[in-house]
């Protein structure tokens, strides 16, 4: 495919996605896929920042919610409006040096981030250095005390303990959601293709052999642990910004890690395309066109078998058992979309048609 | 140390618990050179290759390359009551380069059982080599502030890959390549380290004699076109005595015997480890 | 005084009944070198089919406790036959996700058949007899829990070290491949992991719900990861260890919870995992193991 033939699709790809979006903020704030599209794009990006750990460098951790935890909080202390504080914080008061503090929306995310970025540097260099999956339950034992500190009593003038925070702002325009989410993945997508992205890879596949081509394992695994760390905590604090409330048990282990795996997993370890169809068809039909599998349905006097409240859910989770156990490679595999790929599907597809017509 | 001498090992013991896998190894080698360490299965081979390129830390001894000392360690802790070598109290600082770092100096390795990057095409597999060398950090790499430099590294290894005939298949995933091939990238992903001394570690395992020919002629011309030093284990005796300017024999982890492919051949205690010790002999 | 000692007594009960699920993980790793995500879950549904037994079916407690481990031993083989073997081959990874995929599963069914409400657990009368001894009051399980623990830990022992079947698990966990061609029947020797391993978790699980009386979906989780610490923390693939591991979690637990830093009891867990982790990954009981370049 010529270079200009993929700038004119790529151009065209981003106008499409913008008018998707552009749509979306037209309809009415009740509108489902308003509200859906906006959630989907928020769990893109924590599939994604998972996948460039798990997927990408091959490290497998469930910190997931910790991190996520870590960046909502950060950015709810920073930005609950001064006047709405007193009321947040009927119970226990606020502590002194917060009463005032508060910053801009753009700075409190950026700012999430690095607290959640800064806990990855804390301790991956030390975990880090665990096998496997000693490394898995021992992110997840992280994230399991990052949740039980938070909602303790001793910061109960901080976090508000167990109560937890609420009245969180969120930005003025509807589409500012989608900027972030989409600079982030640009990001991210540009690291992994760089000769750092390079370097994860090759860990993924061979630590022993990385490191005797002079990759220094500890510091890119550690910087891999910090780049998903940091979009984690952005992640988190977008979907508080999403729920205006956040607590201890908003992203546990169920609810935020192993929901997010799945994204990960259908979509191809790996592969930051696959991550990104993987939450939008896993929201969209989770929060939407799956939803009736929640609720008793008649047919005339008969009723549907199956179908009440933990339906859904349990679908899901043999979704994922199907897809690890029969499609290991979810939807991309460890590729991503590129125009030079659909071009092939494409005249793969006619080629194989021409044969089996000559057959004919 | 004499002037050219680019590895010198010196009283290396490498003891795993109770069990010494190296004993007392002392080797030198010299620039230009193609030497060869030869010895049966579980001699320590492959042991003292780790202990060079940083995978192990020796139990004692040190390693010096072109004349810079580049590991050394004595027995501590629980090693000082089970060290079993010799050469104790000889040695008292304590340095554990990693992998990476020895391949920073100018040591690059293969290995036995090969090791690619099996989700990298071919062209990755050797372009991974060039991190090591980059100037560039995370956001440079990322947003391309730095294009000049990735793009010359890309020049250079395809430049690598047509020198050693691999441009053909450069898109190719690593691990659907032949056999032969997969040694052969190996090599290269070595090459693009840029190193002064290559260590192969049994290059020819599983080739039959044709292709063992052919690598024999490769490892020559890679020797002269990159200026290399060559370390290598190799069990086929006819690459070894067609292409080693000297030999080490190790067995049961101690050296037995050394020198031109004639004299190890010749030596009788070579011939014993190789062969047993014949009935007549003990007669 | 007897403060102390009451939080003694409670400390080695609960302690022996995550004994108990700590040698299902301990076992699986052992052999298959898998965390068994599952094995937490799998315990609470053991919970839930007691709840069905007794409540449910109104069968007597004898009766119940038997079909209660039965069914447990069918859920984790069954669950091992679906789901880890047919990835024996499959790169770690894929295993410990379909370990997880299970986990989620389990939890969600269990939401899903018996709703998140907590469920109260039925009552076997003579377990919950109250007995005195001089000040200490406490009721009859929290004495059982750890005799029954014992004995059940030397019984298992003796059946790794001296029986034929036991000879076939230890060698397949030092060498799956070699065992593999010595004959041995690797999946038998899996299911058989399995079976002992989901029994214990049945008695487990009623030795633990009993004195709390509810079960509820995720009440599998945090226990499961503590009894996972617990087989770390004594050296994964050591039985006597994991009892150890066992014991020292739930001391630890129930000193810190009748302390002032009662909020933290879980956390501390996590932490001792962390440390345990660093400075000894092998355990107090663990081999050790490296790859082969």
């Amino acid at each position: 495919m010529k270079k200009s033939t993929k700038a004119i699709c790529s151009l065209a790809a981003i106008a499409v996605l913008a008018a998707v979006i552009f749509y979306a903020g037209t309809l009415p704030t009740t509108s489902m896929f308003r509200t859906t599209f906006q959630m989907a794009s928020i769990y893109a990006l924590l599939a994604v920042s998972m996948n460039m750990l798990n997927g990408v460098t091959g490290q497998f951790s469930l910190g997931q919610a910790g991190f996520m935890t870590l960046g909502a909080y950060t950015y709810a202390i920073l930005t609950i409006p001064v006047a709405a504080r007193p009321n947040v914080y009927y119970l226990y008061g606020v502590a002194p040096w917060l009463e005032n503090l508060i910053l801009p929306i753009p700075v409190a995310l950026i700012i999430s981030g690095l607290v959640a970025a800064l806990f990855a540097a804390l301790i991956g260099a030390p975990v880090l250095r665990l096998k496997s999956d000693y490394f898995a339950i021992a992110t997840l034992g992280f994230a399991e005390v990052v949740r039980i500190v938070v909602a303790s009593s001793w910061l109960n003038t901080i976090t508000n303990g167990s109560l937890g925070l609420n009245n969180i702002p969120s930005f003025k325009s509807y589409y500012s959601t989608f900027g972030v989410v989409i600079i982030c993945i640009a990001i991210m997508g540009l690291i992994k293709n760089s000769t750092y992205g390079r370097s994860f890879k090759a860990i993924r596949d061979d630590e022993i052999a990385a490191e005797a081509m002079g990759i220094n394992l500890a510091k890119t695994k550690l910087l891999s642990f910090v780049i998903s760390s940091f979009f984690a905590g952005i992640g988190g604090a977008l979907l508080a910004m999403y729920l205006k409330a956040v607590s201890a048990t908003t992203f546990t282990l169920a609810t935020a890690t192993y929901y997010i795996l799945l994204m990960v997993v259908i979509g191809g370890m790996g592969s930051i395309s696959g991550s990104i169809i993987a939450s939008f068809l896993v929201i969209f039909s989770k929060e939407w066109w799956l939803r009736f599998l929640d609720s008793p349905a008649y047919i005339g006097s008969f009723q549907v078998p199956l179908l009440r409240s933990g339906f859904r859910m349990v679908i899901f989770s043999i979704v994922l058992m199907v897809v690890v156990l029969f499609f290991r490679k979810g939807i991309m595999g460890d590729k991503e979309i590129t125009w030079d790929g659909i071009h092939r599907l494409f005249t793969a597809k006619k080629k194989k048609r021409e044969v089996s017509d000559d057959a004919r | 140390m004499m002037p050219g001498n680019v590895l010198h090992i010196e009283n290396v013991v490498m003891q795993f618990g109770g069990v010494v896998a190296v004993n007392n190894l002392n080797l030198d080698i010299n620039e230009g050179e193609i030497v060869t360490l030869i010895g049966p299965n579980g001699a320590g081979k492959t042991t003292a290759f780790n202990v060079v390129t940083g995978v192990y830390a020796p139990t004692n001894g040190s390693v010096s390359f072109c004349g810079r000392k580049i590991v050394e360690n004595y027995p501590k802790g629980k090693m000082k009551k089970l060290y079993k070598g010799e050469h104790i109290g000889e040695y008292t600082n304590t340095m554990e380069p990693t992998p990476d770092v020895i391949t920073k100096m100018g040591i690059a390795r293969t290995f036995q059982n090969i090791r690619l990057f099996k989700n990298l095409s071919v062209f990755e597999n050797v372009l991974i080599s060039k991190h090591l060398n980059r100037h560039s950090n995370i956001f440079t790499a990322a947003f391309k502030i730095n294009s000049k430099e990735e793009k010359k590294n890309r020049e250079d290894v395809l430049k690598l890959l047509e020198i050693l005939d691999l441009a053909d298949v450069k898109d190719e995933m690593a691990t659907a390549l032949p056999y032969g091939q997969q040694r052969k990238l190996e090599i290269a992903r070595a090459l693009a380290t840029e190193p002064k001394l290559l260590l192969l570690d049994e290059p020819a395992a599983g080739m039959n004699p044709q292709e063992t020919l052919e690598l024999t002629e490769f490892i020559r011309k890679i020797k002269d076109d990159f200026n290399l030093t060559v370390f290598m284990i190799e069990h086929h005796m006819d690459l070894v005595m067609g292409i080693s300017d000297r030999i080490y024999v190790l067995d049961f982890g101690k050296l037995i015997a050394e020198g031109t492919p004639q004299e190890v051949q010749n030596n009788p205690k070579v011939i014993e480890a190789y062969l047993g010790v014949s009935d007549d002999a003990e007669n | 005084m007897d403060a102390f000692l009451q939080n003694c007594l409670n400390g080695i009960s609960i302690g022996s009944s995550y004994a108990l699920i700590a040698i299902g993980y301990t076992m699986v790793y052992g052999i298959l070198r898998l965390i068994n995500f599952a094995h937490g879950d799998i315990f609470m549904m053991a919970g839930y089919f007691m709840i069905i037994a007794m409540t449910d079916l109104m069968l007597p407690w004898y009766v119940s406790v038997i079909l209660v481990i039965l069914a447990t031993v069918l859920l984790g083989v069954f669950t091992e036959k679906l789901a880890y073997k047919p990835l024996r081959s499959a790169p770690r990874m894929s295993i410990m996700i379909s370990a997880i995929g299970v986990s989620y599963l389990l939890q969600n069914l269990a939401t899903y058949l018996f709703s998140a409400l907590p469920k109260s657990y039925p009552t076997i009368g003579f377990l919950s007899q109250k007995i005195v001894i001089g000040n200490i009051s406490t009721s009859l399980v929290t004495f059982i829990t750890p005799i029954l623990t014992i004995l059940l830990v030397v019984g298992l022992v003796l059946l790794v070290n001296k029986t034929k079947v036991g000879m076939a698990m230890r060698a397949v966990s030092k060498d799956f491949e070699t065992a593999q061609l010595m004959g041995i029947k690797i999946n038998n020797v899996i299911s058989m992991t399995f079976v002992i391993g989901s029994a214990l978790a049945a008695i487990g699980s009623i030795l633990y719900f009993t004195p709390r009386t509810q079960v509820y979906p995720l009440a599998g989780s945090l226990p499961g990861l503590k009894c996972f610490v617990a087989a770390v923390f004594g050296g994964i693939g050591s039985v006597p260890g994991a009892l150890l591991g066992g014991f020292l979690i739930g001391l630890c637990e129930t000193f810190i919870k009748a302390g002032r830093f009662s909020e933290f009891s879980d956390a501390f867990t996590f932490v001792i995992l962390i440390v345990v982790l660093l400075f000894r990954p092998t355990g107090l009981f663990g081999e050790k193991i490296s790859e082969k370049v």
